[in-house]
This record gives C-alpha cells, structure tokens and sequence, in this order.
C-alpha cells in the first residue's frame, strides 16, 4: 500500500489488523501520535487524513491506500513549532502533555470545518454561513479530545489566540 | 483481534458478490465494528470496505434527498438542505459522538451499530444473548441504568446507540438495500427489530445484504423539526433519553406531529401513540404530556432506569413546547 505522510510518500504492507496508529508508531517509529484508550474516546491519536481529523486508533491501516497522512511532526518540530504549538506552550495548553499532539491536530482540523461552515451541537442557528468560535463553541467542537490533566483553560485560550491571530 | 482478509470494494455489485460467503462483514469508517473486533465481540473473517463506494447527497426529483450510505456523518450535518429542510437530522447527527468519529462514520454503518450495553462488550465476563444467544442476560438485574424502557425482552433489554437513526425515524426515511438477488426498500421503522428471543438479530438485512443508502422524503412539516439529547455529560456521551420531533400548528391546533426517542429501546422508538394522541389537540403544555404519557403508559422500567420514564416525559413536553414557541 501506498500512501503519503507528512509529504513523503510512504510505501509499506501490513497485517490487515494494523491500526493507523499502530502503523505509524510502531511501523513508522512516528511516535508523535499517542495511544490513549485505544477505542475512540478519548482523541490522543487524532491525525490528519486528507486534511480531516480523524481517531487514528479506529482507522484500519489498510483503508489508508492512497490517503494523505498528517501527524504532529508533520506540522511542527522542536526547532520549528507550529504557532499552534507555540501558543499551547504560551498558555500553559498541557501539563502531562500525553494529549496534546492529539489536541493540536484536533484544532487544525476544527478550524478548518469551522472555516468551512460545519455547524456544531452548540450552534444556535442552523442555516447561517459562518460561525464565531465562542467559548461554547469551541469547548464542543473540540470535545472529542480529552485533557486528564483539566488544562482545559489553557487549551481554549491557545487555540482561542492561535485563531484570532492567523491570517 | 482474530485474522481476518480484506477487500475494497469497487463498487455496490463488487461488495455484494464479494459478501456471499458466511462471516463476511461490510466495513464503513470502522468507528464501531472496529472497536468491536479489537474486544473480541464481533469476529469477522473476511471484511469488504464499503467506505470508498459512492458518497453523494442529491435532490431526488420529489423535493426529496438521497443519501449514499458512505456519506460521512458531517457532510450529513453541514449539508445545507438538510439544514434547511430536515433540521432535526442535522441536529442529531451533531448531537452524536465527536467531531473526528463524525468524520469518519458513514450513514450506513450508523443504522448497523451495535448497542453500548457494557455486558455486550464484555465478551470474557458477562452473560449476553446478543452476542452469544441462549447464554443469559446479565445487564436486567446488572447495572442497567443505560437500558431500555419501551419494547424490551426476557432476552435482552439493551438499547439503539444512535441519535441519526433516531431522527430518520421521525422522517419516516427509507433505506434502500442489495444483494445478489436485487435491490429493495424498507422503511426505516420497519428496518430495526425488537429483540425478541433471538436479540442478536438486530435488523431486517438479510445475510450479505448491503445498505447503499438512505431517502429523506420531503414534507413542509420537516423544516420545523429539532432534536434534544440528554446524557451524563455536555458532549460527547450516549443519550439516556433523546427526542427527534416535528410539529405543525394551524389556529392553536396542532394539525401534524412526528415523534421519536432514542436511548429508550432496542430500536429507534416511534412514538405513535403519542402522534395520535396530539393530532387535532390544543398545542399546550397540557396536551404535550398527555401525548407523552400515552407513549410512556408501556413502559417498564428496570432496576436503575425508571428514571428515564419521567426524563422521557419532560423531554417531550419541552421539545414540544419548543417547537410550538418557534412557530407561534
């Protein structure tokens, strides 16, 4: 199977049991993405697939063919953060930090359905074209990440400056 | 997780014809089955990936929708027709799961989910018909808070996890199927069952029959519809008890309603006997719980669920009267 992460592409076979996740932290040793509960619950390994977010840990590795992967080390580097990084650093987004590439990939995926116009449980008026990422709104949309450490504050108000300050 | 093969399927025909031998399963975004397999509960041998057949949603020349069944759960909820004219089934589908299952499910997989009892995944500890029929029921005299209240069994008291299904409910939606021998349609209350002695037949498919998608029928009556969820938590939670309804009405008179609960039964729970104790009623707080109670009067509560029986209730009533504010 082929398939392209984090731009390079990627040419690998598998058992068809292999997990996403499991392909890429065990097979491709990008360990960036974590393994939180291992039955969607909990967001730890959302990645980027085709541009959507996404729980790696429920995606079989062989429905991948094709596909465009994008971890946390696809968007930023210790040398190189991404602003998004940068900010959770900024706000204290993390105190464990075992969620947060899960967090991050979750926000960029967030921000782009909210740019697209996806509506969310919290939304008041369906039919409206845009909507503002209020404080409810961005709790719900980025429920499906959880924080054991409760550095909820910290998260909203990174993600809060990260969009409010990108171009 | 037990070994198993894998096929994509080129097309519904390809999933069907590959489908014909026994322990076949047709895989959608996996959010379920997935899960399922890595406890042990479902043991496929062979899967055909149905995720990548066809995902469009289209006007349907009646004023109508078709839905394929691979259509992601969020291109459901933004779609703007569905928000516009069936706003309680984007409203459901918001209501479900989180943003990136939401992203991965697909319609079909979401009708064929299997329920969140806790004994039916506990495959190595508990007793569960569903998944091992004749074996016992541990969650009626467990801890069956989550359980059901309408249409429950000796067998099995489990409930339907979906908000969407509940809302196509509503919608009187039409599931349109195939198989080796053809193409069909069934309406979507007629397509879950209740459970019966044999609760580990959970719908009318029958064996290598594929869904390959959803018909949303077109009504003025739809574009005044909603959904309330009520969970333990804010998001991101199964229902205790959720309401899909639409209503109409003309002079103080409610002329026209649809009804639905979820997190109740073993299926998605038409509330006719509510519909047709509300029909050419006076649209008031009185009337709303009569209708409630005419549904609720069946229930039998279990252990740790009679709870739901008045959450119903008011659930009901304030869906109701939320509706009737709106088009007041």
């Amino acid at each position: 199977m082929q398939l392209t992460i984090n731009g390079d592409p990627v040419e690998t076979a598998c058992d068809p049991r292999t997990s996403l996740l499991d392909l890429l932290r065990d097979h491709l040793h990008l360990t960036g993405t974590k393994k939180g509960c291992n039955q969607g619950a909990c967001g730890a390994c959302t990645v980027l697939v085709d541009g959507e977010r996404i729980n790696s840990c429920l995606a079989l590795a062989v429905q991948m063919d094709g596909r465009q992967i994008t971890t946390i080390e696809g968007l930023g580097s210790a040398g190189a953060l991404h602003p998004l990084q940068a900010a959770f650093v900024e706000h204290d987004g993390f105190q464990c930090g075992y969620c947060t590439p899960g967090q991050i990939c979750s926000a960029v995926g967030m921000l782009r359905e909210l740019e697209r116009g996806v509506p969310s449980h919290v939304t008041p008026v369906l039919s409206e074209q845009q909507f503002a990422l209020t404080r409810d709104e961005l709790r719900e949309r980025m429920s499906g990440n959880l924080c054991r450490c409760g550095a909820y504050n910290g998260i909203v108000d990174a993600i809060t400056q990260f969009h409010e300050e990108a171009p | 997780m037990t070994p198993f093969t894998y096929a994509r399927a080129a097309s519904a025909g390809d999933a069907v014809q590959r489908a014909s031998g026994a322990g076949t399963r047709f895989l959608g975004g996996g959010t379920n089955l997935v899960d399922l397999m890595r406890e042990n509960v479902e043991r496929p041998a062979a899967l055909v990936d149905v995720s990548g057949l066809a995902a469009r949603i289209t006007e349907s020349g009646d004023g109508g929708l078709m839905m394929d069944a691979a259509v992601r759960n969020t291109a459901i909820a933004e779609h703007r027709a569905v928000r516009e004219r069936w706003p309680v089934l984007s409203r459901a589908v918001l209501a479900g799961a989180s943003a990136q299952i939401r992203n991965m499910a697909t319609l079909g997989g979401n009708l064929l989910q299997r329920t969140r009892c806790t004994y039916f995944f506990d495959a190595a500890g508990s007793r569960c018909n569903k998944r091992s029929p004749g074996q016992g029921c541990d969650a009626a005299g467990g801890f069956n808070r989550y359980h059901a209240i309408l249409g429950a069994s000796p067998a099995c008291v489990a409930t339907h996890p979906s908000d969407m299904a509940v809302a196509l409910a509503a919608l009187d939606a039409v599931v349109h199927l195939r198989s080796a021998s053809g193409e069909r349609t069934i309406p979507i209350n007629e397509f879950h069952r209740l459970p019966g002695d044999r609760p580990d037949i959970e719908t009318e498919l029958a064996p290598g029959e594929l869904i390959t998608g959803v018909a949303l029928p077109a009504s003025p009556l739809y574009a005044r519809s909603t959904y309330r969820k009520v969970r333990d938590r804010s998001s991101y939670a199964f229902a205790l008890v959720s309401v899909a309804a639409a209503l109409q009405v003309d002079d103080g008179v409610v002329t026209d309603v649809r009804l639905a609960l979820g997190g109740v039964a073993h299926k998605p729970w038409r509330a006719w006997k509510a519909e047709r104790a509300l029909r050419g009623e006076r649209a008031d707080a009185q009337a709303f719980a009569a209708a409630a109670d005419a549904e609720l009067a069946d229930a039998i509560p279990l252990s740790h669920n009679a709870f739901k029986v008045d959450l119903a209730r008011r659930a009901i009533v304030a869906v109701l009267e939320e509706l009737h504010g709106a088009v007041a």
